[in-house]
Order: C-alpha cells, then structure tokens, then sequence
C-alpha cells in the first residue's frame, strides 16, 4: 500500500514537472458596446497566432484570459487588478480605448507588469509619461493622422476643413493631422461626442468652401458622417480625408457605397505584399470567414511579438528585464513588413496612404502609395527612460 | 441667407424624427403614466428589422412594411409581459424594469445581428437632391422625412380628436377608473397606447437607418432628446410633443451651425471654437432650463 501511495506521488510530481504551467497573458479588452467588434477582432487576431502554434507562442505554452472592459476606465482597472493579483499574469494588453489606457497602464507598469498596446496609444504615454514596462506595438495615436496631412499637402489642396469630436482625442487627432498638413484651415469643428445628424456641420462646411475635408470620427459617428455627406450630393465635390478607424472592413460593411473612393490613412492594409501577410489574411479568413481589420493585425502582431521574446527568453519569465530586452528587438515578422521599436517603445514604421474599393466580396481597402517610411512619432524625443 | 433656410430645414427634420419618437413616448406616461426608459429599443428594432428585409429583398418599402408591425408587436408583448405588473408600482421600479430592458434589447440584438453595424441606404427613389432654391439643394430623402412626420401629426390629431378610440384613449388619460367603470377595456386600450407608440418608435427608426448607423445602442442617443422633448413639451400631450421636438430640432441644430460664427466676432477663433462647441451641445438643456422656470409643467401640459 505505502509503495504505491508513493508511486502515485513521484508520479505527480513528474507529471506537474513536465506540463510547465503556461505564460499566462492577460487581455482586457471591448468586448460588449456598439465598439465591440474592435475587441472581438483583436481578440481574434491574437487567438489565431496563438491557434496556429497549438496553443503556445514562440514554442511556450500560453494561456490567453480575455475580460470585457465595456469601454469603462473603472472596470479595466479591475480586471487589471484581478490579472496581476489573482491569476499572477506578468503580460498584459488588449485596450482598445485610449481613456481606458490612461486608467490602467500607469498603473500597471508600476507593478512591475509588462504592458503591450494593441491599439490605444494616448500621446502621454508616448512622450513624458513612457515607461520601460510600455510597449505600443500598434501605432502612436496620431500617426495615421499625420500620414493624411502629408498626403493632403501633397495632393495639392489648399484648404481644409476638419471635423472631430469634442473630447480630448478628437483634438489629438487634429492636432496630428495639423502637423504634417501646409494649407489653409477653413474651419475646425467639434461636435457632440455620440452626435448622430451631421445635417448643420455639413451645411455650413459647404457654405466654407473648402478643397478638402478631413474627419476623425470614430464608430457609428463616422458612419453617420459618411452616409450624410454624400447623401448631401458633396461625395463628387470635395474630397474626403480622415485616418483608418472609418475605414476598417466592419464598418464599410455598414457604410456602403458612400465611402467608395475615400483616402484614409493606415499602418497596414490586408494586400500588403509581403509573406507574413499573405499567410495571416488566409488564416484568418479561413479560421473567420471575414477580411481582417487592421485592428485584426494589432492583435495578431502583438502575440507574435510576445511569441518571439518568449521564445529568446526560454518562456522565462522570473528576469523581466531579459523579456523586455527581447522585446525591443522586435525579433519576429510583422505583417506590415517593416517594424522596429523607437526609444519610447512605440513603432517605427511605414505609414500608408490607402483606397474604399468594391470587390465582389463587399467594401474593402488597397493600398495607394507609402508615404512615410520609418515613421517616428512626435513624441518619442520628449521621453526619457 | 440660403445657409439659414438649409439650416431651418435640417432643425425641421431632426425636430420632425423626435416627434414621432417623443409621441409615443408622451402618450405612454400620459395615459398609462409609465416612465419608459425602453422606446429608445423599439427604434433601434424598427430599424434593425427594415435594414434586415431591405438587405434581403432590396426593397425599401418592404423592410419598412416589416419593421412597423416587427416593432408594435414586440411593443405590445413587452407591455404584457412586463409592464403590467408595474402599473400600480412606483416610478422607481419602472425606471429599473425599463432600463433592464434597454440592456436586453441591446444584448438582444448583438447575439441575432453580431456586432458589427448593419448597412441600410436610402431607397433609388429617394436618393436625389432637389434644387429648393436656386443654390439651395437638398436631399428628397430628408424632405421625405419630412413628409412622412407632419402626416402622422395629422393623422394623430384626427385619431385623438376624431375618432371614438381617440376618445377613450383621451378619456383614460384623464380619469383611468372612471372610463373603465365605463365599461371600456382599459387594459386592451393600454396594450393599444403602448403598441402605438413603440410602432410610432420604429417608425422613427426606419427613417433614421439610411442616415444614421444601424448599430445596437442607437436608442439611447436619440432617448436623451426625447426626454428633454417632453419635459418641454409638457408630459403627456401631444401637441407638446410636436411643439417641443420642433423646438429642440431648431435650437440644437441652429446652435451648431450659427454659434462658432457668431462667437468668432467676439473671441479669437481658437477659444471661438471651444466655447461654441460646448455651448452648442449645452443649448436645448439651457433651453429646457429657461422653460421650466417659466412653465414648470411644460409648454402644454396635459392635464391642467
């Protein structure tokens, strides 16, 4: 009886010895709202780098734990705090909403937790509040402003009209745009945040005569936007500009053919000629049966990322240091091709200047030209690590 | 001068689309006296189930011939099976109950439609623009609106001063045991009031989804307006609905398209800018303010 009993032990020790616990990697995300299909396709794009390696990232076993957020700052930092308390997760990321971010990631790389953005990436973080424990693997917030304000100058027009919503990211976001553009404003407009008929702003844009306009609307607002802009008959007459987020393939589902033709700026575009592309738009269409959205890419490049200094690091993760070091070398492929870490830990990266087509399977976009290459954003000499 | 008449005309049709959202609205807390914090989910049914048929027939009207009786009748079953056990509860509860249903409704239709926003254009037969004036164009589609919004006030007045269920409906707004000692059905006639007014909701609803985005949780966007509607207006009447919603429409829209240039003349054009932006979405609260200090029952309050 004793010999077996202890049989029975050595073999549970054996057993737990060989089945390393998994990297546990906690992702607060927006999964209900009317913004919760950016979540889902975040989480989906980093479930599939995941699927595609039966359950491990760069060789080790991973454990994704996804909670909902419902857009709310309050309820991030609660599931925050379950993450690091609760399930002792060393890796976060997910945060769609940059007022989200705000609430959570100060916080968070306090406690000696790694933190990687999938989207959010708030100007504060980027510049005086950076963080070595902070890594944006998406974008700098008005990098896909900046792109349209290049592309805007260079295009020609001479004077714009901008339109954003009025709270602290709408004006972000012109303030991005406004960088890079060289023309006349005609007039700067914020609106109602959640505001529905653009009916007076479209009007009175008209009366502004402008060459072209450029909108930061994010959502439903954006769709709105659109539709009534062109219903408007102004679709021919003055050409409309604004950054990826009216544009993902979720949306132009919804927008139709208002949005055929519009220029939007992005990181990353689902026709991007390059391997890890062609493999990741297949693989997700298969595992999904829809085209990636860029926020797809985020999610997918984010686990990758993880994924390659999780496997530099031999998914140890005791010297965080070490990790955080293999992450900077950003040692995996993107899939928009080009992509290092600057010295604040956000992207340096291509930025494009892309198209609303139809193709028989619905609305989508192709990429028109690079704008920038290697693009570092306005903020990363403010920070000091 | 042209601008002003476009801008009159977009106040029009916004204040036309919270009429026929805050009739029904005012007509269930008048009758019935249920705050229902719910309409707002009727709208965005009207409008998920006409995007639904129009994407699946191609047809407009057919979307909109199933959406007005998709929403009455998911009115009428919320009333049978919700509302009723609330009428003799306090307003509390209802508020509870009905913002519940909000949240259903919502979930509801994320688990049916997913979470992506649904695509709902404007009819081919509605899609031009019409030269007004000379200079002034604007979009058949939100003359329609328009249209459709001033027949169902006449309709409504003629329902409400015409016919005998007019009658009994004014009738049970005024004094609800009386009328059913009377012998009239009171708790059909609310299931009715209530149907009426969810289908008046998904009325507003369709007409919206070629302008707006079709998502969930678009109720709750235009529900705000209608409240500040029928405070104005005075709870429970009708033509303090249409009084008020016109006057909310014209007040916010002129707000936002005359305020920045009017604060220009004064300030330079960066704080211009701001203090517009923010007084503009700050303009029908003001307004429902002043109106309340002099009306403190509304413009036409029902019962007086």
């Amino acid at each position: 009886m004793k010999k077996i009993v202890i049989t029975v032990f050595l073999l549970m020790i054996a057993t737990h010895l060989c089945a390393a616990e998994p990297i546990k990697i906690g992702m607060i995300t927006t999964l209900s709202t009317k913004a919760g299909y950016l979540g889902e396709d975040i989480r989906d794009g980093f479930k599939l780098a995941i699927a595609q390696e039966d359950g491990k990232l760069g060789g080790i076993p991973v454990e994704l734990m996804v909670e909902d957020d419902g857009r709310k700052p309050g309820k991030g930092k609660q599931i925050a705090e379950r993450f690091i308390k609760r399930d002792k997760a060393k890796i976060l990321t997910g945060i769609v909403f940059s007022n989200v971010a705000m609430a959570v990631v100060p916080k968070v790389v306090r406690d000696n937790v790694v933190y990687l953005s999938t989207n959010a990436a708030p100007s504060k973080l980027a510049g005086k509040g950076c963080n070595p424990n902070y890594f944006s693997v998406s974008y700098q917030n008005d990098n896909l402003d900046e792109v349209v304000g290049q592309y805007v100058t260079e295009a020609g027009h001479k004077s714009v009209y901008l339109i954003a919503p009025n709270y602290p990211a709408g004006k972000d976001h012109l303030a991005g745009f406004k960088r890079y553009y060289q023309g006349e404003i005609k007039g700067e407009v914020y609106t109602k945040l959640g505001q529905a008929d653009y009916a007076a702003e479209i009007a009175t844009l008209r009366a502004a005569q402008p060459e072209a306009v450029f909108f930061f609307l994010p959502g439903g607002m954006g769709i709105n936007f659109l539709k009534q802009y062109s219903q408007a008959g102004l679709a021919d007459e003055i050409p409309v500009y604004g950054p990826a987020f009216s544009f993902d393939e979720r949306i132009l589902k919804a927008v139709g053919p208002a949005a055929l033709g519009v220029k939007n700026g992005s990181q990353w575009t689902h026709d991007l000629d390059n391997p890890a592309n062609v493999q990741f738009v297949k693989a997700y269409q298969e595992a999904y049966g829809r085209t990636p959205t860029l926020y797809a890419s985020q999610g997918y490049d984010t686990a990758r990322l993880i994924g390659s200094a999780l496997q530099a690091v031999a998914g140890n993760l005791d010297d965080l240091e070490k990790f955080k070091a293999a992450l900077r070398k950003a040692d995996f492929a993107s899939v928009r091709g080009n992509f290092s870490f600057g010295t604040n830990q956000h992207p340096v990266q291509d930025v494009y200047i892309r198209e609303v087509i139809k193709t028989e399977d619905g609305y989508t976009n192709s990429t028109v030209k690079k704008v920038f290459a290697n693009h570092v954003d306005a903020y990363a000499s403010e920070c000091k690590m | 001068m042209l601008l002003v008449i476009e801008q009159f005309l977009n106040g029009l049709q916004l204040g036309i689309t919270l009429f026929l959202m805050s009739a029904g609205l005012t007509l269930v807390f008048g009758i019935m006296q249920v705050i229902n914090l719910a309409h707002g989910s009727f709208y965005m049914i009207g409008a998920y189930v006409c995007a639904t048929v129009a994407a699946r027939t191609g047809s407009f009207l057919l979307g909109l011939a199933a959406a007005l009786p998709a929403a009455a009748f998911t009115g009428m079953l919320v009333e049978f099976i919700v509302l009723r056990r609330l009428y003799k509860r306090e307003h509390l509860d209802q508020v509870l109950a009905t913002f519940g249903l909000i949240m259903f409704f919502n979930e509801l239709t994320r688990i049916i439609w997913g979470r992506q926003p649904l695509f709902l254009d404007v009819p081919p037969w509605l899609s031009d623009s019409l030269e007004l004036l000379p200079g002034l164009i604007y979009p058949v589609y939100r003359l329609a609106v328009i249209g459709v919004g001033i027949l169902v006030a006449l309709a409504l007045w003629y329902l409400f001063s015409r016919t005998r269920l007019g009658m009994q409906i004014r009738a049970g707004a005024s004094n609800r045991d009386m009328i059913s000692a009377l012998g009239v059905n009171i708790k059909l006639l609310y299931t009715l009031v209530f149907g009426l007014g969810t289908l008046l909701a998904g009325l507003a609803g369709v007409m919206a989804g070629p302008i707006l985005a079709v998502e969930a949780g678009m109720g709750e966007n235009i529900l705000i307006l209608t409240f500040v509607v029928i405070v104005i207006g005075g709870i429970g009447s009708i033509r303090g609905a249409v009084a008020g919603a016109l006057l909310v429409g014209l007040v916010d829209t002129l707000g936002r398209a005359f305020l920045p240039t009017l604060f220009r003349l004064i300030f330079q054009s960066a704080t211009a800018d701001a203090a517009a932006a923010s007084l503009a979405s700050m303009a029908i609260y003001i307004l429902m303010a002043a109106i309340l200090v002099w009306k403190p029952k509304g413009l036409f309050p029902a019962h007086s």
